[in-house]
Parts: structure tokens; sequence; C-alpha cells
């Protein structure tokens, strides 16, 4: 994955990613075209399929809606760097197959518009910009798996099928 | 190493003897909810994966109470979406329009949740029944779908941070002040990925009701759950309701707890959280004067017969101040009706506001209460993050119910003591 950058800062909650007055409509492509819009009117119309987005502490907090990582995931982001992420936030990612990384480092250091690529298999995130390599916490295997299998429902149909 | 509570019960769910902090666990459902923005979606999720058959008819609350009564054509249909769902899987908890309250107080109150229970919801104030002494947590929308589909869900057993509650709580200070409180200490991460385990002689001196706004508001911590233990109000409590065995747990007194907080109830003054995160917590006393034009009272963190009970009282024989707009919303049907039959609905009135039939409504800026560019409210919800209650321009402070109502009166940030 390589991509340019866009930052935001910590504690970006879910009302902000996908305003509440938009879940109305679960279409993903309906979603995207307002995700972030309460702070940044910029980035739906000129995200570009590929960018990574990255936060500081705390992303994804607030409401369970998974329209959340999915709005993100729809606007063309490959993966979401954060110092930290909201625990409903991880877990909705991790259930639909969308690449984070959690990694405080890379987070502080890397700048908006910096192209930034990343290799999730191995965790390390290189800002090809600056010339800086960060390396995120890997994921349990447990969890490796449910990614591997595109999502939690892929992953649960191929054990119920195998039985 | 002995368990906290939160850990007992996922170590009986998933059929161990013992787990520890950081275990990833598949543990057994007891109840697996949703709502009108959550199922809808989830149902795609799980038809998509070529699932037929939901795993317990019985074990699975479908509540539409977040646009309800739909406020405009898409929410009808996400509302279609999901009885149609219900009604081919025979689903034995649909709670619509007339029999639905917001689903926090709804679940408790109708006795479906209880002591010792795993639960997951499609919400993140799911975590309110760990005032029950059950371990319950907010999911997103695949998590509901697997949990449909298979009774199970996958669990990191999480560390846990003690809040040792000592000593009573003075007139007009509330379960709602103990939790902003906590949160203005520990702030909105402050419990990222942990439980946070109430105990402490000052549990006995809380009500239900203030138990359940403590928990509801674990998840502005940053916590997985927020339990309490089970006592004799518990289990009053849930006397004539819950129809199966309550399982009480107990922490080992060797539990493991990352960091011990301590609180004592008898210090507390009223307490609000001013834009825009739930820990910029301020005193009433610090934040009084602060012009309003909206007071909302109600959601699943205040929405209570004890919320409306002592709303009433404030607004007893007064009237909402000139340019201030009152919506009162309580959570249940069963809790409209004790209001009605206490006279309470007659004295909001009165006094000047508008009461609705239940509905998550203004908390998330859905409907029923949706604010313009400049306006600000004191509201009795849980989140005052931008643009929460309506415009990106508008803002929310939280308190409780008694400051809300005193706030009505004065048309600014008031305390109710005076």
């Amino acid at each position: 994955m390589r991509g340019k950058v866009w930052k935001y800062g910590d504690h970006i909650d879910t009302d902000v990613i996908i305003p509440a007055r938009y879940l109305n409509n679960p279409d993903p492509a309906e979603l995207a075209s307002h995700c972030m819009v309460d702070i940044d009117e910029s980035f739906a119309g000129s995200v570009q399929n590929g960018d990574i987005m990255v936060g500081g502490w705390n992303f994804g907090c607030g409401s369970s809606r998974e329209h959340a990582p999915v709005a993100i995931q729809a606007s063309g982001i490959s993966c979401v760097i954060a110092a930290s992420f909201a625990r409903i936030f991880y877990r909705n990612s991790i259930n639909i197959g969308f690449p984070i990384l959690e990694c405080p480092e890379a987070s502080e250091a890397i700048r908006a518009g910096d192209i930034v690529s990343v290799d999730t298999a191995t965790g390390v995130i290189t800002d090809e910009t600056t010339g800086e390599t960060f390396q995120a916490k890997p994921f349990p295997a447990f969890i490796e798996q449910i990614i591997d299998s595109g999502g939690l429902l892929s992953y649960l149909k191929s054990k119920q099928d195998k039985k | 190493m002995g368990m906290t509570m939160t850990q007992k019960i996922l170590a009986a769910h998933a059929g161990l003897p013992e787990v520890h902090a950081g275990d990833l666990i598949e543990a057994k459902l007891d109840i697996v909810l949703g709502n009108d923005v959550t199922t809808p979606v989830a149902i795609g999720v799980f038809e998509k994966a070529g699932f037929t058959e939901v795993f317990d008819r019985e074990k699975i609350v479908i509540a539409l109470d977040h646009y309800t009564p739909c406020k405009d054509i898409k929410s009808a249909e996400l509302c279609v979406t999901a009885r149609e769902f219900a009604k081919k899987h025979n689903i034995t908890h649909l709670y619509d329009v007339g029999t639905v309250g917001i689903e926090h107080a709804l679940l408790p109150e109708q006795g479906i949740v209880g002591p010792g229970d795993c639960i997951i919801g499609a919400d993140s104030h799911t975590c309110t029944y760990g005032a029950l002494g059950a371990f319950s947590t907010g999911v997103g929308s695949t998590d509901m779908a697997a949990g449909m589909a298979s009774g199970l869900n996958w669990f990191r057993v999480p560390s846990a941070i003690k809040v040792e509650l000592k000593g009573k709580l003075q007139p007009y200070v509330s379960g709602k002040d103990v939790i902003l409180h906590l949160i203005g200490m520990i702030g909105v991460d402050g419990a990222l990925y942990q439980s946070l385990e109430f105990t402490g002689e000052g549990v006995s001196e809380l009500s239900m009701d203030d138990r359940f706004t403590i928990s509801n508001m674990a998840i502005e911590a940053g916590g997985k759950n927020g339990i309490f233990p089970v006592d004799e109000k518990t289990m009053e409590y849930i006397s004539g309701r819950f129809g199966r065995e309550p399982a009480v747990y107990e922490a080992d007194e060797d539990a493991e707890y990352e960091r011990v907080v301590t609180i004592d109830l008898s210090e507390l003054r009223p307490t609000v959280s001013l834009p825009h995160l739930p820990s910029n917590t301020r005193t009433v006393d610090e934040a009084a004067g602060m012009p309003i034009q909206q007071v909302v009272i109600g959601s699943c963190t205040n929405g209570r017969m004890s919320d409306m009970r002592v709303a009433a009282s404030i607004l007893e024989g007064h009237k909402v101040a000139d340019g201030v707009r009152c919506i009162i919303i309580p959570a249940t049907q069963q809790i409209y009706l004790d209001c009605l039959k206490e006279g309470l609905l007659e004295t909001f009135v009165k006094a000047g506001c508008a009461v609705s039939a239940p509905t998550c409504g203004p908390c998330l800026g859905g409907h029923m209460g949706v604010m313009a560019d400049g306006e600000r409210a004191v509201a009795t919800t849980n989140r005052n993050f931008v643009g929460r209650m309506g415009h990106t321009g508008s803002e929310v402070i939280l308190a409780s119910p008694a400051v809300a109502a005193a706030s009505a009166i004065a048309g600014c940030v008031a305390s109710p003591e005076a």
C-alpha cells in the first residue's frame, strides 16, 4: 500500500467520521461521500484511491457505528495508522477486513501530504517523503486469520462449512 | 493470580477454568442486541455471508429506537428491513413503535438481561447492563451478525481499573455526576480496552438507576465495560422481571488491577462536561451562567423514572425560561405511563416542556431537537462531540437531570441547589 497522507488529531470520533444525519442510508458509496465532512470538507471530494489516513490517540471513539470504518474504506483510503484506536472501531475494522495499524511513533512523525507506504504483513511503515521507517504492533495470530479470511463472517462461514 | 468479576464471567462463557488479561477467547452469548441503525447493516452482512438461520430466536433483541417514529423515508426503509428479518426468523424480542423504549432502559426493565450474562449489542452504550453484574459491551454490525449466526463472539480479555466508591451522595448529586467526574479524572481513553470495576462501600448507597447511568458511560472513558457487584438492590430490581436463574460472580481477593481510583461520593458536586469532550468537566458552579437555547432530559443515560422524578420536582410550579426549548423524553413506554400516573406529564407540560414518545432522537442529532449553528444545549445525554446534536457550530453541555431542569428554568447553566 502506498499513498498520500490525510492527517487528523486525537480523539477523532465516529460522529465526525460519519455524522448520524447520514446513517439513514448505509450504502458504502453514499457514506463515503460524507466522510469526515464535519472536520474536513475537502476530504470526500479530493481523496484518491490508496491514500492513507493518519490519526492520533483514541481514533474512532464514540458510537459503535460500523458505518465509520465502512465510510473510510469506501472513500478509497487503503489503511489507517493511529497512535491508538478506540476498541469498537478496532473490532469493526478487523471484522470488515479493513487494515489498521497502531503505531504512536508514526502517528507523531508523519505529516499531512507525505507519501507513505505500508507493508501490512510485517507492520513496517515507511514515510517516503522523509525516509523514516516505523514498526507497527503486530496483530495476534487469531486476528490475522480473520483479516486474511476477508472479515469475521467469511471466517465464521468457512469454519462452519468445514464442520 | 485471581480474576476480576469481568474475567470470571468471560471465563465461564468461554468454558475455561480461568482467563487472563490479553487472552483472546471465544465466548457464548446470552443476548445479541441491535437497533434500527445497526441491525439492517448486520442483516446485510449475515445474508451476504450465506447464513440462513439464527442461532436462537429468543436470544436476539431488535429495538427500533434511534430514528423512530421514523424521521424520513430512508429511516422508514431501515425499519422495514429489520421488521421483515424479525418476522422471517420469528425473533421473539422485536420492539417497534408503541412497545419500543430506548434499548438500554428497555432491556433491564423487561428482564431480558440479568446478573452473570454475557451480552453484545450493536450500540456502544450496551455497557449499561454492567449495572446488573453482567458482562456487556458495545460492538459493530458485523459482530452482531456473527452473534446472530453462531451465538458466539471473540473477545480480548480486558485488564481492569478498580473504582473504589466510598461515602454517600449529597442531595441533587447523582450517578451522572459520579461518571462525569470519573471521566474528567481519567480521560476519554483512560480505560481504553479495559474494564471499569466499581466496588467499595459506596456502591450500596447508589440506586439501580444511578448504577445504570454510571455503567452506561463507561464507553466515554474508552472502557470495554463497567461492572457493579450484585447486591440486595440488584436482586430486588430483577425480582419479578428476570426469568432466568441469575449467576452471581464476585472478584477474587487477589484479582489484578492496573490501577485503583478512589472516589468519595460525599465530596462530589453537580458536574457538567463542556464542549467538545465528555472529559472536559467542571463543577456546575464553574459553568453557571453560560446561556442556552435548549435542554434535553432523556436518553439511555438519564431517561429513567428517577430522572423524570427529579426533573419534575425542580420544574414543578416553574416555567421554562423565554428563549429555551425543554424537551423531555421518558425512555420507555412503562416510564411514560408511570409519569402519567404520577402526574409528572402535567408538571412538564405546565412548565412549558415538550414531552416526546421514547426515542434516541436528539442525543445523536437524529431528530426531535436538532440544533442550528451557534445554539447551545444542556443535555442529560452522553456525548458532546462536534456536531453531535446538529450543526457543527452547535454545542452540547452534558449534565444530570437536576442540573438540566434547573438550567431550563434559569435560561443558562444553573445549579439545582438554589
